[in-house]
């Protein structure tokens, strides 16, 4: 029934909607490729590889520097977002202990809260600490609304599967709890970690609004922030700025092809199914 | 007694161990600290005038008022309703379109086609934001292909006009989501038992009725999941706006995520704009429940 000319109808259609996927990619990738004298943004094959691009921006465009931070902001955050999310995930995920489902229910209404509604006594708050145009003003809200995903994240995980004969068979042998989580249970729960992990990182790194509000020193940029900023300066410099967004873009985009099951597996768990 | 036990029992699975807070404590004071407080010290500066550096003063539910009299900030949230047809209900409606095609086939490479049509959802927005300000501009690509086909004369400034700027923004957003979408609902056809089909034609059903009796009711749980991410994406849209028109021309494009932003860090205006935060959240709050109620709350 299926017909020859039905399945080629379908993927013609798949290979269209891929192709609209990635137009604006490709432009963006040409244009940092051409020759920086051209005025043209792109979308047609460039006259040959202009490698330099990237090291204008590199160094004339500081994306040096706002790499440097945005490396800095990143690899704190995951880390320290994804130890503390392990931790009380197990937690709620295999002790019972008085107020557990209140407490796990706040960290629920930390996934549904935006952003925006957050930023602004964020910013007086930490402004009175004297963290605002710091690292921890990026770092500490960050690990916090990494915490509410990955508390969710990792307590489906731990709840899930032969995880509860495994807890009591390490009892048996008289392991304490400590011992259970780091020698039984976050060996097996690789996967579920390194889905965690990416989605932290890709939201860290992506993270616009809240570099945009806390800092205002050049050297603390992180790369999206120093992106927008290069634009306001440099309009017209088309090759210099697409070899820009291609170095913010590249590090998620590397990390995704490589690992694509568990980023597609982690953002749309975002949606909470409870 | 044993009632109550037993349904606490169910919900906290595991055993008895007041440890379990040591573990908690750490997450919960940062948590707490960097998300719960500020929330509620949000509601609390909304019920205030303040510029930010003066002295402030109580206004009650003013803020909140305003949202509905005064047209500036109306605007916004007419805005952000009108991107949801462009975040939300058009890109679900295109994958479906395509699910509904493709329902029928076995497809080969179905990483690769994921892989591509999921790749804008990973891109940074200021990224996205740049490439379609590129396309969109007066000598860009879209005008190209127009001229080329003999439509020049439809050229345009795309994100200068007053009319056109709002679904110009809203088309990114299109872009954004329809791969999610499909890739979704792809995954949700692939699902289905294709003895379904079978029975259904041999009951004489054509394409239209073959989707809507078998192909649209074995998607809901997908279309709920796609529902609220893309809704909750919709109305949390600083990055592309700013970036790409900074609410203009005029206020055409102005959304409440812009204004939070515009009105707390550019014009003073602190306490408006964390009465435009907090609505914000509770607007996500409320569509997402009632989107997952609508389309899964029969099931259960």
């Amino acid at each position: 029934m299926t017909s020859r000319l039905e399945r080629a109808m379908t993927y013609a259609i798949l290979v269209v909607f891929c192709v609209i996927a990635l137009v604006p990619v490709l432009g963006v990738l040409s244009t940092a490729f051409s020759n920086p004298k051209s005025l043209r943004t792109g979308f047609a094959l460039p006259d040959g590889l202009h490698w330099n691009n990237f090291a204008d921006a590199w160094t004339r465009g500081h994306f040096g520097t706002y790499l440097q931070s945005s490396v800095i902001v990143t690899v704190t955050v995951v880390v320290a977002a994804a130890l503390l999310s392990t931790l009380a995930a197990y937690a709620f995920g295999t002790m019972r202990f008085p107020g557990s489902s209140v407490l796990f229910y706040l960290f629920l209404i930390g996934l549904t809260l935006p952003e925006e509604a957050l930023v602004i006594p964020l910013y007086y708050d930490l402004r009175g600490f004297g963290l605002t145009d710091t690292y921890w003003a990026l770092i500490l809200p960050q690990t916090a609304q990494s915490i509410a995903f990955g508390t969710f994240w990792m307590r489906a995980f731990f709840r899930s599967g032969a995880h509860g004969s495994l807890v009591e068979a390490a009892r048996i042998d008289g392991a304490n709890s400590w011992t259970t989580l780091w020698r039984v249970l976050v060996p097996t729960g690789w996967p579920a970690i390194t889905t965690m992990l990416v989605i932290t990182f890709m939201w860290t790194w992506n993270e616009f609004l809240l570099a945009l509000v806390m800092v205002t020193s050049d050297s603390l940029r992180t790369v999206p922030l120093g992106l927008v900023f290069f634009q306001g300066q440099h309009t017209s410099e088309f090759a210099l700025l697409a070899a820009a967004a291609v170095l913010v873009a590249l590090p998620v985009v590397i990390v995704y092809i490589a690992l694509q099951r568990r980023f597609i597996e982690g953002m749309l768990s975002g949606a909470i199914k409870e | 007694m044993t009632a109550v036990r037993g349904r606490y029992a169910r919900r906290a699975p595991g055993e008895p161990r007041a440890i379990g807070y040591l573990y908690v404590a750490p997450a919960l004071v940062l948590f707490g600290l960097l998300i719960l407080v500020p929330f509620v010290q949000g509601i609390w500066y909304s019920l205030y005038d303040w510029d930010g550096l003066s002295v402030a003063t109580w206004t009650g539910l003013g803020n909140y008022v305003a949202l509905f009299t005064d047209p500036s900030l109306r605007g916004p949230f007419l805005h952000a309703l009108v991107l949801l047809i462009f975040y939300a209900l058009l890109p679900i409606l295109v994958g479906l379109l395509l699910a509904a095609a493709m329902s029928r086939v076995r497809i080969h490479g179905m990483t690769f086609f994921r892989t591509v049509l999921f790749l804008p959802q990973v891109l940074a927005m200021v990224v996205v934001a740049l490439s379609w300000r590129w396309i969109y501009a007066p000598d860009g690509l879209l005008n190209s292909v127009l001229q080329a086909v003999g439509l020049g004369s439809l050229a345009k400034p795309w994100l200068g006009d007053f009319n056109l700027a709002l679904p110009a923004v809203g088309l990114v957003g299109t872009w954004v989501e329809f791969g999610l979408c499909m890739v979704l609902f792809l995954a949700g056809c692939q699902k289905i038992p294709r003895e379904l089909y079978e029975a259904a034609r041999l009951d004489g059903a054509g394409p239209l009725r073959e989707f809507l009796a078998v192909t649209l009711p074995a998607l809901r749980p997908e279309i709920a999941v796609a529902a609220t991410l893309t809704i909750v994406a919709g109305l949390r849209n600083f990055d592309l706006v700013y970036i790409t028109t900074g609410g203009g021309p005029g206020n055409a494009t102005a959304v409440p995520a812009y204004e939070v932003y515009h009105r707390a860090f550019e014009t003073g205006q602190v306490g408006s704009a964390a009465a435009v935060g907090v609505s914000l959240a509770v607007l996500i709050f409320v569509l997402t429940v009632a989107v997952s109620r609508a389309i899964e709350g029969r099931r259960s």
